[in-house]
């Protein structure tokens, strides 16, 4: 279970307190609980002692950057340094920004990425220059792992042979050879258009078309060259030649890896065991590492702990968890995601529906505010929040309870808008308290609207919930968000298929609430 | 009991009461009677501060209404309205204990109060746990009354609580309702656009045209010394129905 005090793990030393698990809301115990839950998850936090607190790994959501933060997590396991992956986060900012905030320790980066992207503000090129860039930052970098993954130009074998292709500049030669590149290299600056003026190139015959498509297409004898990254799986599958980018053309996308400076009070181990990569993955290597998971369907973990098996000689055991385990931590962190915002948007929205209905003029501000939420794309909603709460849980848990607004406060708004005028007449006249009136009669009476509105929230929730996987909240969207990484049905429907079950049953459960908690004179009218 | 001095109401600048004076006396039963829009429930809807006068003075107990004093002038006050206003989402018990349940009486006094009030208003007792949709028009009626009843008000304001029944079962219930009337001895403001009914109710008619009075007095007195033309009219219009029951309605008027 991903706790979302972990995000704070480094604001120290409250008292280790057991953050309370999270299932449904039911009864006013559990809702305290569930409440207080909240309360951590949105920003306190459960500090845990310094040395209980394992190294935090994090990786790209792509193949070569869990594999790589598999290979960093089982190196620093099999030193006994006490170690989680954090799989799949995002893209590089969301990770550097994560490395930056302390929620994660360790990463995989490449020099081309720091130098252009991270670090472009600082003009920086060499590997010393980057190297003190990030030590103003509080972080470290590793050696070069070995391999370099960048763009380059990938003939096939045959036509390489027999035109004696080795470098870029061996292309000036033979303009008639038939190109596809993708359309990203196409429009690049330092793509294609770059590389035809460095080079002098000449070819006519170029086509623009998807990276696999591409692969497909040279493997079928329709094109003769195209551009590939170096530690492309395909490049051994396809039988291609890279040509060696003789003028240095493309800049360097080395691989190393990240940690923070502070690791080493904390994980004095860690140091040594991160040590022992550098140096030790060439390109074959990453493209055969590759090609094990994408093209094999090996899990990253077994590959990866077979690459250190081979290379440095470490015997680790990875444990793959069975499909009930995987399943029921999923559901757990999916239910802890949908549970916590459903019931702290029932918190907030009751209240506000309360309000609009009380003031028309404030409440058509409400509903307009909470309107207006709704239509931000639920992924946008989820980016924004990554700034202000970072990675994990919280950011979803924000987007989320802000999604469950609309519903729930327009129906309460409507339900207590809704009530005949005789019968709220008839709750004044009797004598009661404004506020008895609303617990009497208006929120009774509102109820099955209220509730109704609390069923819409959750199971959109339970859906939205899966997009929680992409920065590294859990959930059914893990496996949904690998599945479509490797392009495996089974592992998209390991995800897709439960979701679409605790949709249903959480419909079918409020069914039974209403019916359980709506009077006979309510129903059926 | 209560009283009305110089009350001027309006809706959106639509004058709805215009200068009204109305004393009714404690124990003395009052139907407003007048034709449809002039203003009848919007008088009960003054007494009870559910709306506010542009001018004038409502008294209540001799006290000009404020309101600090509203809570407790409506818990004095026992209201039913046209169709009940019953709470569906309630029981007929529930329905007719709320305010004695709010107020935490005992649950020994709120049941034996609710026997007492079934047997007044002869509801019977196993329709108690029904929900107001599974009762019939005239108990729905019989339901509101205990519920206006609950507190032992002082005063009572019955709005067309006849209105929408037929007439068999408005028969029984203007019967039992004129019975309860008597013998709790209640102030009473009874608005009704029904003349027998009013005569029968009401020791004293009080007949509003345009949100003023335009007579008041007795039936026997209407019919003999209308007021103007309008009286005459109003009174005539209705003779067909006083002529089923003249015994009655000249009992009423006394
Ligand atoms: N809340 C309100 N807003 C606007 N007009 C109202 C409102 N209540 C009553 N009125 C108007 O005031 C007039 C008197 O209404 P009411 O007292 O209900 O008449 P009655 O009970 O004698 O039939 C009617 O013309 C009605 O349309
Ligand atoms: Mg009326």
């Amino acid at each position: 279970m991903r706790f979302p005090a972990q995000n704070s793990r480094r604001r120290a030393a409250l008292p280790a307190e057991a953050p309370s698990r999270h299932r449904e809301v039911r009864g006013p115990q559990r809702t305290r609980s569930l409440f207080l839950t909240v309360v951590l998850a949105i920003g306190v936090g459960t500090a845990c002692l310094h040395a209980e607190v394992p190294v935090a790994v994090g990786s790209k959501s792509f193949t070569e950057g869990v594999i790589v933060g598999e290979l960093t997590t089982l190196v620093l396991r099999a030193a006994e340094v006490p170690t989680e992956h954090r799989r799949e986060l995002g893209g590089t900012r969301i990770l550097f920004g994560a490395l930056e905030a302390g929620e994660i320790d360790v990463y995989g980066e490449y020099t081309g990425t720091l130098a252009e992207e991270i670090l472009a503000d600082e003009n920086v090129d060499s590997l010393s220059e980057i190297r003190d860039a990030l030590g103003r930052r509080g972080i470290a970098m590793t050696a070069p792992l070995g391999f370099n993954n960048t763009y380059a130009i990938g003939v096939r074998a045959e036509v390489a042979e027999e035109l004696g292709l080795r470098t870029i500049s061996d292309l000036r030669a033979h303009p008639s050879l038939r190109l596809g590149l993708t359309n990203e290299f196409m429009d690049r600056g330092d793509g294609w258009p770059g590389l035809r003026q460095r080079y002098r190139l000449t070819q006519e015959n170029v086509r623009g078309l998807d990276h696999d498509l591409a692969y497909k297409a040279i493997g079928s004898d329709k094109l003769d060259a195209m551009d590939v990254y170096t530690t492309d799986a395909e490049i051994a599958a396809y039988d291609l030649v890279v040509l060696e980018d003789d003028l240095a053309y493309f800049p360097r996308y080395e691989a190393v890896l990240l940690y923070r400076q502070d690791l080493v009070t904390r994980h004095p181990a860690a140091l040594a065991a991160l040590d022992q990569l550098p140096g030790r993955f060439d390109e074959a290597r990453m493209q055969g590492l590759n090609g094990a998971v994408k093209l094999e369907g090996r899990r990253e973990e077994e590959v990866a702990a077979d690459a250190l098996a081979e290379v440095l000689g470490l015997t680790v055991t990875t444990d793959a968890p069975s499909l009930t385990d995987r399943l029921g931590q999923r559901t757990l962190e999916h239910l802890f995601l949908v549970g916590v915002s459903l019931f702290a948007a029932i918190v907030v929205a009751i209240p506000l529906g309360i309000f609009a209905a009380a003031r028309p003029r404030w409440g058509q501000v409400v509903l307009g505010a909470v309107g207006i939420v709704q239509t931000i794309p639920a992924l946008a909603l989820l980016v924004f929040m990554i700034p202000l709460l970072g990675i994990y849980a919280p950011p979803a848990l924000a987007a989320l309870f802000l999604y469950s607004l609309l519903p729930i406060v327009r129906n309460t708004h409507a339900g207590l808008v809704g009530i005949p005028a005789p019968l709220t007449e008839s709750a004044e006249a009797l004598g009661l308290s404004s506020g008895a009136q609303l617990r009497r009669v208006g929120l009774p009476l509102a109820l099955p609207s209220i509730l109704a509105g609390i069923k819409t929230a959750a199971v959109i929730n339970v859906g939205f919930a899966t997009l929680g996987a992409l920065v590294g909240a859990g959930g059914y969207g893990q496996p949904i968000l690998t599945g479509i990484r490797l392009d495996a049905t089974p592992l998209i429907l390991e995800g897709a298929v439960p979701a679409a079950l605790m949709a249903l049953a959480t419909q079918g459960l409020f069914e039974l609430a209403e019916r359980r908690l709506v009077p006979r004179g309510l129903r059926g009218r | 009991m209560i009283a009305l001095e110089a009350v001027c109401k309006s809706f959106s600048g639509q004058p709805v009461i215009q200068g009204l004076d109305l004393r009714v006396d404690r124990g003395e039963s009052v139907a407003l009677v007048g034709p449809s829009g002039c203003g009848k429930s919007t008088v009960l809807r003054l007494i009870l501060g559910l709306l506010r006068p542009e001018s004038g003075i409502i008294r209540f107990d001799r006290r000009a209404l404020t309101r600090a004093d509203l809570l407790s002038v409506r818990r004095r006050t026992g209201y039913v309205i046209q169709d009940g206003g019953l709470f569906p989402h309630l029981t007929a018990r529930a329905n007719a204990t709320l305010m004695a349940r709010e107020l935490r009486w005992q649950p020994e006094k709120i049941a034996h109060r609710l026997a007492e009030l079934a047997e007044l208003t002869r509801f019977p007792v196993d329709g108690l746990d029904r929900y107001p949709t599974e009762l019939s028009g005239g108990q729905r009626q019989r339901v509101a009354l205990m519920r206006a009843l609950m507190l032992d008000p002082d005063v009572l304001l019955l709005d067309e609580p006849l209105g929408a029944l037929d007439p068999l079962i408005r028969f029984d219930l203007q019967r039992d309702l004129r019975a309860i009337i008597r013998r709790l001895g209640k102030t009473v403001v009874l608005v009704t656009h029904d003349l027998s009914e009013a005569a029968y109710l009401g020791d004293r008619l009080v007949l509003l045209r345009d949100g003023a009075i335009e007579q008041q007095g007795r039936l026997v007195d209407l019919q003999a010394a209308p007021a103007s033309p309008f009286v005459s009219r109003f009174v005539a219009a209705q003779r067909t129905h006083l002529v089923d029951e003249p015994s009655r309605a000249q009992g009423a008027a006394r």
